[in-house]
């Protein structure tokens, strides 16, 4: 039996069930606006994104691998570039880039010119603390901690804070390897 | 050394039948060595219970996969003492072994999700049996959000539509 070759982006994301994206924009923006009435403080709402995403990360990244053939990455960079390639694209319907890798190839920046969550989105003065898009870094913090690498996932950069694209960036803090769970006298 | 006549020492099951009807077992651990799900639906012989026949499973795998890692004459990375804990995705694994008896298909996630299978000694290559039984997990399992992650698993929609599929593998 020949390996089968991983499946591109756009091919998962023409065969999965999908939803109308501004119903999709929309419901996103009313869980942001909900959780700035319930936990009025910005810095909450953005660990409480993040942990969202995380929750949604470690089960996602199952329907990822299950759907995409994707079987092993050889390196962190080939990693990365999964994610925005193949991953932006089955779950969002958009490509990133990766760029600005530093010399030990552990941390990069992936780059989202096209960014659903936020059409319609301004941020007022009173929350220009918020990382609206907080919930993807914790997706991707999820999703890489169920196949073992401990990420670090911060925003460089914002749209809606007044820059011209979106950047996250992604810092490999340690791969776990994989260790025999039970104890000798259990 | 003497050697026995081969149909005595090692009398085979009787052919599998092509209407199904294969499966003995199936586990599915989960990373932490975990037993998110077992069933059983031919299994006249049992001699643990079941918490230490999930835990010797486990453990058979484990070892397995480590030794094949060792035994591998191809790859040319560093490799540590047999039973150093391995990175996910290094060195190579197995998919299946066959003994006279049985047959026990073996499916890892790069998630860490292990898929089990045990089968009559006659089935076929089940790899993609194996897969399609990872998406079913994904379908009823990953995306109920009534689900735990890391428990468990009580979905009877699950275990009916696994029912019906397992049966149907020849």
């Amino acid at each position: 039996m020949p390996p089968v070759a991983p499946r591109s982006g756009d091919a998962i994301f023409a065969n999965v069930e999908r939803v109308n994206a501004e119903l999709f924009t929309l419901t996103y923006g009313a869980i942001v606006r909900q959780l700035l009435t319930d936990l009025e403080e910005v810095e909450e709402v953005n660990k409480q994104l993040d942990q969202m995403g995380y929750n949604i990360g470690i089960r996602l990244i199952d329907e990822f691998l299950a759907k995409s053939n994707v079987s092993r990455c050889n390196d962190f960079r080939e990693t990365t570039d999964v994610i925005a390639k193949v991953g932006f694209k089955m779950f969002l319907g958009v490509t990133a880039s990766v760029t600005n890798w530093d010399a030990d190839g552990t941390c990069c920046s992936i780059v989202l010119e096209d960014n659903p969550l936020v059409d319609f989105v301004e941020l007022p003065d009173n929350c220009q603390g918020l990382y609206y898009c907080n919930i993807l870094s914790g997706v991707i913090r999820g999703a890489l901690d169920m196949v073992s690498m401990k990420t670090e996932v911060t925003w460089l950069r914002d749209v809606l804070r007044g820059d011209d694209v979106f950047e996250l960036q992604v810092k490999l803090l340690k791969h776990v390897p994989e260790e025999y769970p039970y104890k000798d006298d259990e | 050394m003497q050697f026995f006549g081969g149909s005595e020492i090692s009398p085979s099951p009787p052919a599998p039948t092509a209407s199904g009807n294969n499966g003995h077992m199936m586990y599915v651990f989960n990373r932490n060595g975990v037993c998110l799900l077992y069933r059983e639906w031919n299994r006249p012989l049992r001699t643990l219970n079941a918490q230490q026949d999930h835990k010797l499973m486990f453990g058979l795998l484990f070892s397995l996969k480590s030794l094949t890692a060792k035994m591998d004459p191809t790859s040319a990375a560093e490799k540590g003492n047999l039973g150093m804990p391995q990175l996910p995705g290094q060195g190579c694994s197995f998919h299946s072994f066959r003994t006279n008896t049985y047959k026990l298909s073996f499916m890892e996630s790069p998630s860490g999700i292990k898929i089990i299978l045990v089968t009559h000694p006659r089935t076929g290559d089940l790899r993609e049996s194996l897969k399609y039984i990872y998406n079913l997990y994904v379908e009823y399992v990953v995306k109920n959000p009534l689900y735990t992650p890391g428990s468990p698993i009580r979905c009877e929609l699950f275990n009916t539509t696994l029912d019906q599929y397992v049966r149907g593998i020849a």
